[in-house]
């Protein structure tokens, strides 16, 4: 089970955060694979997230920034239900994925969070090989028809997450004999296996070194082809580089979400322009 | 081996879009002349309708460059070529308002008798061509050393410009009934000048570009 600190980080200063619209200003959409209304988050009587509305078009890369406690990680976190494994949390609101809202009663969570894959800060690969750490999910998922289709799949995954050519000479070898780059794209990887539709981010590459960093970050890029992904980042630059649209946090709230380049040349809100210029955060 | 970077196609765009402008910049001034040297009105009508083009290619630069700077964090080489860019880009955009000047002068002239003396413009303009043309390519080399060859080319064209402007004052007044055409031409030569001065400005970017290095204002700017 999960334990979250939940301590209110250090906020701007209140004039600063008085200035933040009511309601958060986000520019014209695409038809959305999520869609989120209303939604309010708690962590027992901790009011978290406040009255999130936020639409995630298919196959674009959706970027999200704030200061350290804004809620961003806790947010992503409520798009796979991953928020689930915390003890006393409660969710009020709708989370749409492809029409279906995930927190309706009866959702398979399991089947969901196939749908809607995570990689973490830290990479967490299983203490197996690297073929089996993304064998793993199609094998308890019964993806594959045989050996074959499963060897298939693994090749497919590694190269998806631009790992199969670094690898393909030691798939038996232990996945802890990667650097930290490598065990983070064979996490990719195995999120990948499963056939997601949707692939959330938390801080990727902040464990990484540069070469590392670009390495991830071209993969994102090459990535959207085909999956919308969801990145939580606390490197603006890296938000600015990768992604098509940029959703902005503060103290629980989603203050401004608009395309990318908006938000880096001239984003609506005073309070967004401040945190990105580094005013404060 | 130079790896690929998410930079890399915007880099490549930004540069494919500069050679452009340069090239319809470079049209443009060869085009006007002509319609000087040919009397060809159209031509230089042409010439006036194609500037908002030229407009319009300035404002996608200067968003591309914007874009780049605010996205993607250029560094080192890369910043000074998109710095480069983001000065070359306006003084491509007055070399062909110039070329607009000279087209605006030829109608003028073509309105009046056939004029013999054209003096040494077509020359100039040529070797303003010439630069203009070699300017860009060493920009898109990264020719430092062909940059400051065409820096000195400007003397030439200087020049060519002192000895118009003397035959053209002597023709004023030995000919003051059609003093008005000579003016006309005075004003073209001066165009073209000034078309010289702005390849020059160019040539220093491109110096800065490679070299990280500001030669202008400096007496020694010249190889």
């Amino acid at each position: 089970m999960l334990e979250m600190n939940t301590d209110e980080k250090v906020a701007p200063n209140q004039d600063q955060f008085e200035s933040a619209p009511e309601k958060a200003t986000t520019g014209p959409l695409p038809e959305a694979t999520v869609s989120v209304r209303n939604l309010n988050f708690y962590y027992g009587k901790t009011h978290a997230l406040h009255d999130i509305s936020l639409d995630i078009p298919p196959r674009e890369v959706m970027a999200f920034i704030g200061p350290s406690g804004c809620g961003k990680s806790t947010f992503l976190r409520t798009l796979n239900r991953m928020n689930d494994t915390i003890l006393g949390t409660r969710l009020d609101g709708t989370v749409l994925i492809d029409g279906h809202d995930i927190y309706s009663p009866g959702t398979d969570v399991v089947s969901l969070r196939r749908k809607v894959g995570m990689v973490f800060q830290k990479s967490n690969p299983f203490p197996k090989s690297i073929f089996e750490n993304v064998a793993y999910g199609i094998r308890i998922n019964r993806m594959a028809s045989g050996n074959a289709d499963l060897q298939e799949r693994v090749e497919r995954a590694l190269r998806n997450a631009a790992l199969w050519d670094e690898v393909k000479d030691r798939l038996k070898a232990s996945a802890f004999g990667l650097s930290g780059g490598q065990q983070q794209r064979l996490c990719i990887a195995r999120a990948l296996a499963v056939e997601p539709e949707v692939v959330l981010m938390d801080e990727p590459a902040s464990a990484l070194d540069p070469s590392a960093t670009q390495k991830i970050e071209e993969l994102i890029v090459e990535l959207k082809k085909d999956y919308t992904i969801v990145i939580v980042t606390h490197n603006m630059q890296q938000a600015a580089r990768v992604s098509d649209r940029t959703s902005f946090f503060l103290l629980g709230k989603l203050i401004e979400s608009n395309p990318t380049t908006k938000m880096f040349t001239s984003p609506v809100e005073k309070i967004t322009e401040d945190y990105i210029t580094g005013r404060f955060g | 081996m130079e790896e690929h970077r998410l930079i890399d196609r915007r880099l490549d765009e930004l540069r494919t879009m500069i050679i452009n402008m340069g090239n319809e910049a470079r049209e443009a001034v060869d085009r006007a002349m002509k319609s000087i040297v040919d009397r060809d009105s159209d031509l230089a009508a042409e010439v006036l309708a194609h500037d908002a083009a030229i407009n319009d290619l300035e404002l996608e630069m200067d968003r591309e460059v914007i874009e780049i700077f605010a996205l993607l964090q250029p560094t080192a080489r890369d910043l000074r070529f998109v710095v480069a860019v983001a000065k070359i880009t306006p003084i491509l955009e007055r070399i062909a308002d110039h070329a607009g000047n000279i087209a605006s002068a030829a109608i003028e002239l073509n309105n009046e008798p056939q004029q013999d003396k054209y003096v040494d413009l077509p020359r100039m303009a040529e070797r303003a061509s010439e630069m203009l043309a070699k300017a860009i390519d060493a920009f898109n080399q990264g020719d430092a050393g062909l940059a400051r060859h065409i820096i000195a080319m400007d003397q030439e064209i200087d020049s060519i410009y002192h000895k118009i402007v003397r035959e053209l004052m002597h023709n004023m007044r030995s000919e003051p009934a059609t003093s008005i055409r000579f003016m006309q031409l005075l004003f073209v030569a001066k165009h073209i000048e000034r078309i010289g001065d702005y390849v020059t400005d160019i040539c220093e970017l491109t110096v800065y570009m490679i070299e990280a290095e500001f030669i202008k204002h400096r007496f020694d700017s010249t190889p």
